[in-house]
């Protein structure tokens, strides 16, 4: 991919990932433009871009492992993700002012016993390190294998995202069932394409040499 | 389609029209005004149909009201446009916003309500009786719902008691319980997934059904009710959460065993009989200390929830010697 296209892309990128907070914000200096409810459309929007984000950000790598002409797509997956922190981060602030209305006690009690809040503190938390080791220089300094590895929180961090939102919708509602489907098929396809690519490569090799090497 | 002739219209009813800001209906106020002044007056309700039409040929129709004691004062009134915009009406569908959209078809006309069970005197009204049946009162509630929403709306209506003591409940009547208007046809959008034995069905204590706060309310901002918001006549109780007040309501059968009621039968845990707003019993998902006042600015909707919705000083003794936190 040439300089100018990737340009280009970023820039439709990060507008993309403004666009839900640039609504919102338009919204609340427009006269009922947050509808009538706004703290609810505050942090439903920022839930749900959280979950967004996080889900097209674990689509990268199986998409990207398709075809090496998809290879620029990994050039995308830092700014995915910081942007998912990022509204994970307003959708954590707004519960804790406008929710809990900055009461440390309100807070504790929801911790302790709704376990949706729980969960999404969670999910908030997986978050944190990720966010701060999304430098290169942390990547030098972790190395790509450790980095790696780390990184791999982010499955974890999803899943509970998933299933803060199951928890958090009354009995019998289904919105976060598309979620759930894409996730379980993004976090398949890896195991999947693993299997795949391995047995190709054997193929490969039992076609060119007799001698099986173990493992 | 109703034709408003001129005598209809009180010079008062039109600027109590700028009490809330709506489109619509400031449209067909200005439209009346103009009729008032001598023009066209029979045209003036085609021309605003024609402009902006109704989901309903009765919703937004003018009701003679009188005032009452018993209405809250002090509250700002949430607007016309929240309050028939953001509703929960499974029954045609489970967003907020779908019940404006899709309550369009409910046959409001004619409407009958069936009063039966313990009583001496059963009878069916029309709900054109009703309307004529005890004046009609403007009554300003608190509207608290359990999901942690609130509003101030001003209903039209008159205590439920005048309705059931015209049918005279036996003595051993204990409990009244109220059916809501069901058909799959029209209500296309009902919230099958979660299992729900339709018609809605909500029920009160006898005493609380008699208490004079119980409003049958047949109308909103002085005006017939919009389809939405439960045409064309509904039960409002301000001291319990939202979905004790049933909706376009069919039937109410008196009777001597406490009712199974709609949410009840789906999360007992979640949703008791008697639900009376109280901050200290909090939802299973959510505390009901606070609530958000619906149409404020996303800094200023936290509220601190009330007691009985804060009709306690009236209701309180209803529940004297019951502990409230287990029989909520």
């Amino acid at each position: 991919m040439n300089r100018p296209t990737l340009i280009i892309l970023k820039t439709a990128v990060w507008i993309a990932c403004l666009w839900p907070i640039g609504l919102l914000v338009y919204g609340a200096f427009t006269p009922n433009g947050l509808g009538p409810d706004p703290t609810a459309r505050i942090e439903f929007s920022t839930g749900y871009t959280t979950l967004m984000l996080l889900t097209i950000g674990l689509g990268i790598t199986p998409v990207r492992r398709l075809s090496p002409h998809l290879n620029w797509m990994i050039k995308f997956r830092r700014l995915v993700g910081l942007f998912a922190f990022f509204y994970g981060t307003v959708h954590m602030l707004a519960y804790v002012a406008l929710y809990a209305g900055f009461s440390v006690q309100t807070m504790l009690d929801d911790i302790a016993k709704r376990k949706f809040i729980t969960m999404g503190v969670a999910t908030w938390l997986l978050l944190v390190p990720l966010a701060l080791t999304s430098t290169n220089w942390a990547i030098r300094k972790l190395g790509g294998k450790r980095w790696n590895l780390l990184h791999k929180l982010v499955y974890i961090a999803v899943i509970c995202g998933v299933i803060h939102y199951w928890w958090q919708v009354k009995p019998g509602v289904i919105l976060p069932l598309p979620f759930t489907i894409a996730v379980a098929i993004l976090l398949l396809a890896r195991p999947i394409q693993t299997a795949l690519l391995k047995r190709k490569a054997k193929a490969a090799a039992s076609g060119r040499q007799v001698v099986q090497r173990p493992g | 389609m109703l034709i408003r002739k001129p005598s209809d219209i009180k010079s008062s009813e039109i600027t109590s029209r700028d009490h809330y800001v709506d489109r619509r209906s400031f449209m067909r106020g200005a439209l009346s005004g103009a009729a008032m002044l001598g023009a066209a007056a029979v045209g003036a309700d085609r021309v605003a149909d024609l402009i902006s039409p109704r989901t309903s040929a009765l919703a937004g129709t003018k009701l003679e009201t009188v005032k009452s004691p018993l209405s809250t004062t002090g509250e700002t009134l949430t607007t016309y446009q929240d309050i028939t915009t953001y509703n929960n009406f499974y029954e045609f569908g489970v967003d907020k916003g779908a019940p404006s959209k899709n309550a369009g078809g409910l046959p409001t006309r004619p409407w009958t309500l069936k009063v039966e069970g313990l009583v001496n005197k059963p009878q069916t009204f029309d709900i054109d009786t009703l309307l004529k049946m005890h004046p009609l009162e403007d009554r300003v509630y608190r509207h608290r719902c359990v999901e942690a929403w609130s509003m101030v709306i001003p209903w039209v209506g008159y205590s439920l008691s005048e309705l059931l003591k015209q049918c005279d409940p036996q003595s051993k009547a204990k409990y009244v319980e109220f059916h809501s208007y069901f058909d799959k046809k029209v209500e296309k959008w009902y919230y099958e997934d979660a299992g729900i034995n339709w018609p809605y069905t909500e029920g009160l204590r006898m005493d609380e059904a008699m208490h004079p706060l119980t409003l049958l309310t047949m109308g909103l901002y002085g005006e017939v009710l919009p389809n939405q918001d439960g045409a064309p006549v509904r039960i409002v109780v301000p001291w319990k959460y939202g979905f004790k007040s049933a909706k376009s309501i069919v039937t109410i059968k008196v009777t001597d065993k406490q009712p199974n009621t709609t949410w009840n039968l789906q999360g007992a845990n979640e949703y008791g009989f008697y639900s009376n707003v109280n901050p200290t019993v909090d939802h299973p998902r959510w505390s009901q200390k606070t609530e958000r006042r619906i149409g404020a600015a996303f800094y200023d909707q936290r509220k601190q929830t009330l007691m009985f919705n804060g009709y306690g000083d009236q209701v309180a003794s209803l529940y004297n010697g019951m502990d409230l936190k287990k029989n909520f």
